[in-house]
């Protein structure tokens, strides 16, 4: 691209063609206030109006979000108008908005509240009716409360552009807008992932992730005997809740603040991850072997099985049976580990930290139960983590690595590391089907044809014995393509890693917010490299595992040999296997 | 989606299918189905939209941005007052709130009788005989405040002569 | 189909002959032309016309009588009309029973019905022809060309009154002389903004595609403004016409027409149109044996004011919520479905035939120096001509309002003219001898807008307008952006309560200054000019809102907070209709009984009253009062 010259306060710079005003400024050390505009206009309405700004040429205040720069153009920020108007559009925004703001879960994280400073809104100076507003909180992933929302659109875009699903959209017309599924119905009654994406986007307290941090406080407060497990994709993240870089590892910091927060074993889901591969492996194995329904589909991505069964119900015989990590480290704890300490699994209350809204969801399925015992009691989100943390009084940062409790369930390999990036699941299965297929481990131990963060994936694997193609997809719409194969009996598949987020795990709708304009530490591109950074964290864990393969897990092999039997026995199918709803209703009317 | 009976929802599908060859077709075939049947309902919405593909949650979005389009069906006479600025000017309020107090209903609401509904209409074009309202299609001209119960009366009665 | 445009030339002769003879009595039969508009089918003209073809099959006039259901005449509180051929009389305000006198008296004894005649109010005569009535005789027909005059279902009419020739004339020229001709007319938008047409085209015309499109603007929704709906209830082939030609122009393919779908004949009478067309091939491939190929899509809106806003409009076509897109990109860059695309307004496109048929210069020599041509107006409210005029830019508001518009009615002094709908702005006294173009309004304070022109007198309260106005702003944003969303919300909220009498000065300052943030900090053009009517009143009648805020008073009597009903008592007669219909009771008998009369006169309890008018209503004696 050619470089233009620009002014910007009667400061020269030159800058790219083709970049918006905000763009441009931003890459100049200067930052305009926006409210809509996300992510270099991945999506922008140019509707909250609070990004205005003088440039020369245009035909009064100009919204900097989509105006594109031109040669020799003059923008002035500062000048009194360009001022006065961002304040006045902040001030309309809050004289028709909740205000929580001390209460509210998003403090901290709000646009609004951070916009509002600095535009210099003025206390109370418009005020009047508000629009009616409407509270969800019926589902038990995301709580919607149109009451703080502002309108922006970003949840609609993103969930209309990253799943193709559109649930949220704008419903009525001028003041009495509000933003819902279809009829103002609940999550619950539309075939909603509970992915969290929105939530994700949504710069104010409209959209949050259910909160189960008083369930915590129950379960503590009965003094039951709190496990908690945390995902892979949690460490990669939670740092940045405590102001530390993106991409910073902190396990040995977020186990050492478990354990301080009085969970009675702080285990890694990652022992359930290898427990998963080491299940779908030979599943995988055991279908191509007895020509069984192929290609066969992870399913550990709560959403994606949401969306399968919704959109999908063909596919579902495709589907692996596994539960998830998190569900199959749960059983276990309730059997075998309740087993193996003598505890009651009633008194026993497993908790899993998650980067994932959906896992809420997922824990409450009937399904997910084994002798009347749930296998997951509560799931808090990255975000919620962080919340409990910040409540202790614990000092994060200064915090002493620690390791995870060793006993039984303690040891995890690398494998169950990258289940949190895309591809990871993938990579993971395949490094021990190599080895179930040829009996020696794969040189080098990377199958690093499935990284990166592209929406589809594909590749043709060498297993020694055997050649299979594989594809990994996230984001539903890059899912749909495959799965549309698959129904017109096209798919050229063995396997198929499918993860809802785009991204996987590390971008899961429970993660810490990433809002440049809230990270000034952050390079300007940090919208586009976060997930990079995320995922870079959980590859260099594994990589520093000194075992990096699911069926190599010592207490893995103990578990098998001292209370599964083999993989997919009769026994590990009860406990770390599932079932799926083929008719499972779009529109169920809320009794 | 099973609240459709197999008439209507083959109908439905019969004027999805009347568009397909047309770019974007969403307008016109709600508006052929308020048209027809008066409304449109969510279930119709969701029969709509697993035709084209296009999300419950736009279209949905569509037909409450639009005042043509009616979630709820309509009452047997459904009054419209203009309120267009040369209507207004010449007292078309005043109508329109009699019609309130006489059928105590707001402006886009029906009556619980199912009998009437109330519109405030955006100027007909019928400025020369303002104010103007319409019930079913027919226009009343130059109306005054005391003509408003005599025409309701009347239309009451017709309801119950049926 | 025409293979040339020799063929298409014979075609046109004969139409043309053919209404000639119609018109001038050569073909040796009477014509009787009612009015077809909106107007005047609501006042039964259809039955009218089912009375005449009924009365002339019954007499067996047949072979020597036709009736013709014809566009607006733009004459509406005068309506419904009647016209008879060759003798041009026309007949105003004609009932269904007046049909058998007019067959009999007119048509079989060749008596004018002198009745039924047009009075001019001014000299009291009578007056037989339409071109002598004064409301018609300021006008001149452009964009209305043939509006009342042809049947508007008969395409054969339509060309002849040289329908097509104007394409015709376009197809023979260079795609860049035809944009040069509308720049050489001066031709401005009619739908509001002023934008020189021919620039238009041009950015299109510049713009590499494969696929262009010409979209008319049929979302006509300014409330009080009915001018496009009458042209294609008029003369709908014009508007294809002049659609046409902007295709050619600019290289598209495809048209659509945007038309409300609140107006139903305009859209019947569009598609009978377009039909007759494509089947003499005048709207398809190779017309008149050219490559110039079009074809021409209808689509509806649905009741959104926004629409009209040319990017909401495209979305509207795009199945979309009408909610406006940034700009740039322009349409004329990236448009319907992303590709270049003009958008201009019935009354611009209505206008082009006759800029190509009679050249740019003919068209040009009518108006003022930057706005040239006619305009077409809804001249409604206070005025004792309600209707459709046409005039050419220059005309002075004094002209529009007294010598068109018969001057107010009832004696009652004139207040204000609100141009440009709830996006312009109301002129006054002052602004009287302003001659009307695009510039001379805005520098008055409003502007040209699409066409609407609501006189109002000194009954209308200027702060209830303004009210008015925010209302339907109000309800008609699209809520996308927030300043437009929340800020015409809170400004009706101010005005409300200056209405009730609860405003306070600081009300104004706040006004002022959410009035101008509105205007600089919206999306599009609604929101931009939503404050206009606000800026306007404020500026021109400050002093009506400090007596609603200082004295709690409306000085026009029509805030019901700030004013009271009062019985006269020296006028009273005691009859007591005002208390049988109080619907609250509130008007009870006094003592006094005034000189002359039998009867105590009546009170009215100012805490009880409601406030409906009910009582004044009814009283035939002029005794009760507004104060």
């Amino acid at each position: 691209m050619a470089k233009i010259n620009i002014k910007i306060e009667g400061q020269p710079y030159q800058v790219e063609e083709g970049l918006t005003i905000l763009e441009a400024a931003r890459e100049c050390g200067y930052e305009i206030p926006t409210l809509c505009n996300f992510n270099h206009g991945e999506c922008s309405l140019a509707s909250c109006r609070v990004c205005l700004v003088e440039a020369t040429g245009a035909r009064g205040l100009v919204a900097s979000c989509v105006y594109p720069v031109a040669e020799g153009m003059e923008i002035k920020i500062s000048s009194p108008k360009a001022t006065k108007a961002r304040r006045i559009s902040v001030e309309l925004l809050l004289s028709n908005h909740s205000f929580h703001c001390q209460q509210c879960d998003k403090n901290g994280h709000c646009e609004l509240l951070h916009v509002a400073q600095m535009v210099g809104a003025r206390e109370g100076k418009f005020f009047g009716e508000k629009t009616e507003t409407f509270y969800d909180d019926v589902n038990p992933s995301i709580v919607r409360d149109t009451s703080k929302c502002i309108l922006c659109g970003r949840c609609v875009n993103r969930c209309a552009s990253i799943h193709g699903t559109g649930i949220l959209g704008f419903e009525r017309r001028g003041f009495k807008t509000f933003v819902s599924p279809a009829g103002n119905r609940g999550f619950d009654e539309s075939p909603c992932l509970l992915c969290g994406q929105c939530v994700n986007v949504c710069p104010t307290g409209a959209l949050m992730e259910k909160s189960e941090i008083n369930k915590l406080d129950e379960a503590m407060a009965k003094g039951k005997f709190v496990v908690v497990q945390t995902a892979p994709a949690v460490r990669a993240a939670l740092g940045e809740e405590f102001g530390l870089p993106v991409g910073t590892p902190v396990t040995g910091k977020m186990v050492a603040a478990l354990r301080r927060l009085g969970f009675n074993r702080v285990y890694d889901t990652n022992f359930g991850a290898d427990l998963t591969i080491m299940e779908e492996a030979n599943e995988l194995l055991s279908r191509i072997k007895n020509g069984g329904t192929l290609p066969m589909i992870t399913s550990c991505s709560p959403g994606w099985v949401n969306y399968a069964e919704y959109f999908y119900p063909e596919v579902l015989d495709n589907l692996s049976s596994c539960k998830s990590p998190h569900q199959m480290q749960g059983a276990i704890i309730k059997s075998y580990f309740a087993k193996e300490k003598n505890l009651d699994p009633k008194d026993i209350c497993v908790v899993s930290i998650m980067p994932c809204t959906a896992k809420k969801f997922e824990k409450e399925r009937k399904e997910m139960e084994v002798d009347g015992n749930r296998d997951v009691d509560i799931v808090l989100t990255t975000r919620e983590l962080a919340r409990v943390i910040k409540r202790s009084g614990i000092n994060f940062n200064k915090l002493p690595d620690e390791e995870f409790d060793q006993d039984i369930m303690g040891d995890y390999t690398g494998a169950g590391v990258i289940f949190g990036v895309t591809g990871g699941v993938m990579e993971a299965a395949l490094r021990t089907a190599y080895k179930v297929l040829t009996g020696s481990e794969r040189k080098p131990i990377e199958f690093t044809e499935v990284r990166g963060l592209a929406g589809v994936k594909e590749a043709e694997i060498d297993l020694g014995a055997a050649k299979i193609k594989v594809a990994v997809a996230s984001g539903m719409k890059n899912a749909s393509k495959l799965l549309d194969e698959i129904k017109a009996g096209t798919s050229p598949y063995t396997f198929i890693e499918i993860m809802c987020c785009p991204g996987g795990c590390i971008n899961g709708g429970g993660q810490p917010y990433v809002k440049p304009m809230l990270m000034p530490n952050e390079e300007n591109d940090i919208y586009e490299t976060y997930r990079t950074k995320r995922a870079n964290a959980l590859y260099s864990e594994d990589e520093r595992q000194k075992v990096r393969q699911s069926h190599n897990n010592p207490q893995i092999i103990e578990l098998y040999e001292k209370y599964l039997g083999e993989p997919n026995s009769h026994r590990a199918h009860e406990l770390l296997h599932t079932t799926y709803n083929k008719s499972r209703e779009k529109y169920p009317v809320r009794k | 989606m099973g609240k459709l009976n197999k008439t209507a929802e083959s109908h439905i599908i019969e004027i999805v299918e009347r568009y397909k060859n047309e770019k974007t077709p969403l307008m016109l075939i709600l508006s052929d189905i308020q048209n027809e049947y008066g409304y449109i309902p969510l279930e119709v919405q969701e029969l709509v939209s697993a035709k084209t593909g296009i999300p419950v949650a736009e279209i949905y979005g569509v037909v409450t941005f639009y005042s043509y389009f009616s979630l709820k069906p309509k009452g047997k006479y459904v009054i419209g007052v203009c309120l267009g600025t040369a209507c207004y000017v010449k007292g078309s309020q005043q109508i329109i709130d009699k019609f309130q107090e006489l059928l105590k209903i707001k402006p886009g609401e029906t009556s619980e009788d199912g009998l009437f509904t109330l519109d405030a209409l955006r100027c007909i074009g019928a400025c020369g005989i303002a104010p103007a309202v319409t019930i079913n299609g027919k226009v009343y001209s130059k109306m005054t405040v005391d003509q408003v119960s005599k025409i309701v009366d009347s239309y009451k009665q017709e309801a119950q002569n049926v | 189909m025409f293979n040339s445009f020799e063929e298409f030339d014979k075609k046109s002769q004969h139409c043309v002959e053919c209404i000639n003879k119609k018109f001038n009595g050569e073909d040796g039969k009477r014509h009787i032309l009612v009015c077809g508009g909106t107007g005047c089918l609501s006042s039964q003209s259809m039955d009218i016309i089912e009375r005449f073809e009924k009365l002339i099959e019954e007499k067996q006039l047949q072979d020597k009588v036709t009736v013709n259901k014809v566009g607006c005449f733009g004459f509406c509180s005068q309506g419904p009309f009647v016209k008879i051929f060759p003798e041009d009389t026309l007949y105003r305000m004609v009932k269904v029973e007046d049909t058998d006198e007019i067959i009999e008296k007119d048509i079989i004894g060749g008596e004018i019905v002198e009745r039924l005649l047009y009075i001019d109010p001014q000299t009291k005569e009578k007056v037989t022809k339409q071109d002598d009535i004064t409301f018609y005789k300021k006008q001149v027909r452009i964009a209305l060309h043939g509006c009342g005059a042809i049947n508007p279902e008969k395409i054969e009419e339509t060309l002849g009154v040289g329908s097509f020739k104007g394409l015709e004339r376009a197809l023979k020229m260079d795609r860049a002389d035809v944009i040069k001709e509308i720049l050489d007319s001066g031709l401005r938008g009619r739908g509001g903004g002023g934008f020189p047409t021919g620039r238009k085209w041009q950015f299109a015309y510049a713009q590499q595609a494969d696929e262009k499109y010409v979209v008319c603007n049929g979302d006509e929704g300014d409330p009080g403004a009915f001018m496009d709906r009458s042209i294609l209830e008029g003369n709908p082939i014009a508007v294809i016409e002049g659609m046409m030609i902007a295709g050619y122009a600019i290289g598209a393919q495809n048209g659509y027409f945007y038309v409300r779908a609140e107006y139903p004949i305009a859209v019947n009478r569009l598609r009978i149109a377009i039909k007759q067309a494509e089947e003499l091939g005048l709207i398809g491939d190779n017309i008149m044996g050219t490559d110039f190929s079009f074809r021409v899509h209808l689509r509806l809106g649905a009741g959104a004011f926004v629409c009209g806003e040319e990017t909401a409009l495209l979305n509207s076509i795009e199945g979309q919520r009408g909610m406006p897109r940034p700009r740039p990109p322009f349409p004329a860059v990236k448009g319907l479905w992303g590709k270049p695309t003009i958008i201009n307004n019935v009354e611009t496109l209505a206008t082009v035939p006759y800029i190509l048929r009679e050249g740019a210069q003919k068209f040009a020599s009518y108006g003022t120096e930057k706005s040239k041509g006619t305009k077409v107006f809804a001249l409604g409210g206070k005025v004792n001509n309600v209707g459709l005029v046409e005039v050419p830019m220059g005309t002075t508001l004094r002209e529009l309002i007294y010598d068109i518009g018969g001057g107010i009615p009832n004696g009652k002094k004139f207040k204000a003219i609100q141009t440009g709908g709830p996006s312009g702005g109301c002129l006054t006294v002052d602004d009287l001898d302003t001659e009307i173009d695009y510039d001379n309004l805005i520098a008055s304070g409003s502007m040209m807008g699409s066409g609407g022109a609501i006189v109002m007198d000194e009954d209308n309260c200027m702060v209830d307008v303004a009210k008015f106005y925010m209302e339907f702003i109000c309800d008609e944003s699209c809520g996308k952006c927030s300043p437009c969303r929340i800020g015409t919300k809170r400004m009706l909220e101010i005005l409300t309560k200056i209405t009730e009498g609860k405003g306070t000065m600081q009300d104004l300052d706040d006004l002022q200054e959410l009035a101008e943030a509105v205007k600089a900090n919206s999306l599009c053009g609604l929101g931009q000019t939503a404050a206009n009517p606000i800026v306007s009143t404020m500026s021109k009648f400050k002093d009506e809102y400090i007596a609603h805020i200082v004295d709690k008073k409306c000085p026009a009597h029509v805030c019901k907070n700030l004013m009271e009903y009062v019985i006269d008592k020296e006028k009273c007669i005691g009859c007591g209709m005002c208390a049988r219909n109080c619907p609250v009771s509130t008007i009870s008998r006094t003592d006094y009984i005034a000189p002359g009369h039998k009867l105590a006169s009546m009170e009215i309890d100012p805490s009880k009253c409601i406030k409906c008018g009910m009582c004044q209503s009814v009283c035939k004696f002029g005794a009760v009062s507004k104060r």
